[in-house]
């Protein structure tokens, strides 16, 4: 018996890709605690398997064998598919990014445009899962998560079209192919625009509030809000909000390490490969975690003034900026 | 407007200093005390529960059994009994128990035994499972120190 390739393709994707996302927060949490003990001057998780690698792993075997409790009053429906809407997307956008020259599920054209797409799914199950708990905590969080997304969002696409500008393709796989070594990155601003270097900043900072990670966690913020949008949420439907949380990390490390970094290019024009998609994946995902465990939470206003006020002006004057250097040249 | 430029610069560069000094850290040795695995000498003025010093010359307790730790014990945790022995002059102890659920480390015990017979230990990993467990035999704890 033989299968079409077609179902072969979308096992091997489904299977892979659930298997990775599991394997990558456990690893990311396993990161996390390491990197903030070591910030703080402790060692973080050690006991359990070598350096306390297997820690997430007995974390996730104790979710899993929790109960599910619904609380009285809350909408049972809502309360149930939010954990879902939020992982879905979070598996959904992994169709599109290479992590070699050929491991892409799916090289749509439109590449950029389906992970933008789905990944504005995700605050979507944060709103439901708040509003769905019947709790005042979850309410507000989940207010604020999609006060923050929405603000983040603009200046987040703005430097995104201007980088298709330039590319002149939505294809991920393309836009690494045409940085095959370290100066044809777009990080660089002899690449195209003098703005590029700002746009990766913008990029980046904003990834990290899109994915509602410290300093932007507002949305979490333990000292005010208990837990935020998860206060009531037990067992695996927790875990499904920290396995999304963790996986859109990821992807939007992946993003920029694809979109500034050249992706699966190796810097030196040397065996390009998987390796290299994750070596600038997960040094960019340090970085997002190096500066949750450095920066205080910032305050609601702060967070939007730096969007509306820093951000989004600095994103027009890029997208500004850009098209004009393009039409000169 | 130029307090706008002013205030993006300085707090960039501040930020940046942010992650130095915690990258820098990061790299640095770990300064905690892995505590199962390691601990530190308790000071010589930790109060832990009572204990029967050992008299290095005899090389068994100096308690004189006069009762006076059990009678100005406030919480009346302390039960002390002896007997003649032959061929020594003194009171011998015969038993020593510590009631350490009721004990409140108030240490009027060490102060008034005129034969400074007892101390305060230096144990603090205590833990067990039954009420029981913490009544002690202080005198099987000294004859057990032994070895």
């Amino acid at each position: 018996m033989s299968v079409h390739p077609d179902v072969a393709r979308v096992i091997g994707y489904v299977v892979g890709t659930i298997a990775f996302v599991a394997l990558n927060a456990s690893f990311l949490v396993w990161l996390e605690r390491k990197v903030a003990g070591h910030i703080q001057r402790r060692i973080g998780p050690k006991e359990v398997g070598p350096f306390g690698i297997f820690q997430s792993l007995a974390d996730g075997i104790k979710l899993m064998s929790k109960q599910l409790i619904v609380p009285e009053g809350a909408d049972g429906l809502l309360f149930r598919l939010a954990p879902l809407l939020v992982m879905i997307p979070a598996v959904m956008v992994y169709v599109v990014i290479p992590f070699g020259p050929a491991l892409v599920a799916r090289d749509i054209n439109m590449g950029i445009l389906v992970i933008f797409a789905f990944a504005s799914i995700n605050v979507l199950g944060l709103l439901l899962g708040g509003w769905g708990s019947n709790n005042k905590y979850a309410v507000i969080s989940a207010t604020r998560a999609v006060s923050q997304n929405v603000a983040y969002e603009i200046p987040m696409l703005l430097t995104v079209v201007t980088l298709v500008m330039i590319t002149h393709t939505m294809s991920l796989n393309q836009i690494v192919a045409q940085q095959p070594t370290i100066k044809d990155w777009y990080l660089f601003p002899w690449n195209g625009s003098i703005m590029l270097p700002i746009g990766f900043l913008i990029f980046f900072i904003c990834s990290m509030a899109e994915t509602n990670r410290a300093p932007f966690d507002l949305g979490e913020a333990e000292s005010e809000l208990v837990a935020g949008f998860h206060t009531e949420y037990a067992g695996m439907g927790f875990g499904l909000f920290f396995l999304g949380e963790y996986s859109n990390v990821f992807v939007g490390c992946a993003l920029a390490s694809i979109m500034f970094l050249g992706g699966w290019q190796c810097p030196f024009g040397l065996y390009p490969g998987v390796h290299w998609m994750l070596i600038k994946t997960y040094f960019l995902v340090f970085v997002v975690m190096w500066v949750r465990w450095t920066y205080p939470r910032t305050t609601l206003y702060g967070l939007l003034n730096l969007s509306w006020k820093v951000l989004i002006p600095f994103a027009l004057l890029n997208l500004l900026v850009t098209a004009a250097l393009l039409k000169v040249f | 407007m130029s307090g706008y430029f002013r205030d993006l610069l300085d707090g960039t560069k501040s930020l940046a200093v942010g992650l130095g000094i915690t990258f820098k850290y990061m790299v640095g040795p770990v300064i905690t005390l892995q505590y199962p695995h390691q601990t530190l000498p308790m000071q010589p003025r930790f109060r832990g529960h009572i204990d029967l010093v050992r008299d290095p010359e005899t090389g068994t307790d100096r308690c004189i059994v006069c009762g006076m730790c059990q009678k100005t014990c406030p919480s009346g945790c302390i039960t002390v009994a002896g007997d003649k022995v032959e061929g020594v002059k003194k009171k011998a102890l015969t038993l020593y128990t510590l009631d350490f659920t009721k004990c409140s480390l108030c240490g009027l015990c060490v102060e008034v035994c005129p034969a400074d017979a007892i101390t305060f230990s230096k144990d603090y990993n205590l833990a067990g499972r039954s009420r029981e467990a913490y009544v002690f035999d202080l005198k099987k704890r000294l004859e057990e120190r032994k070895g």
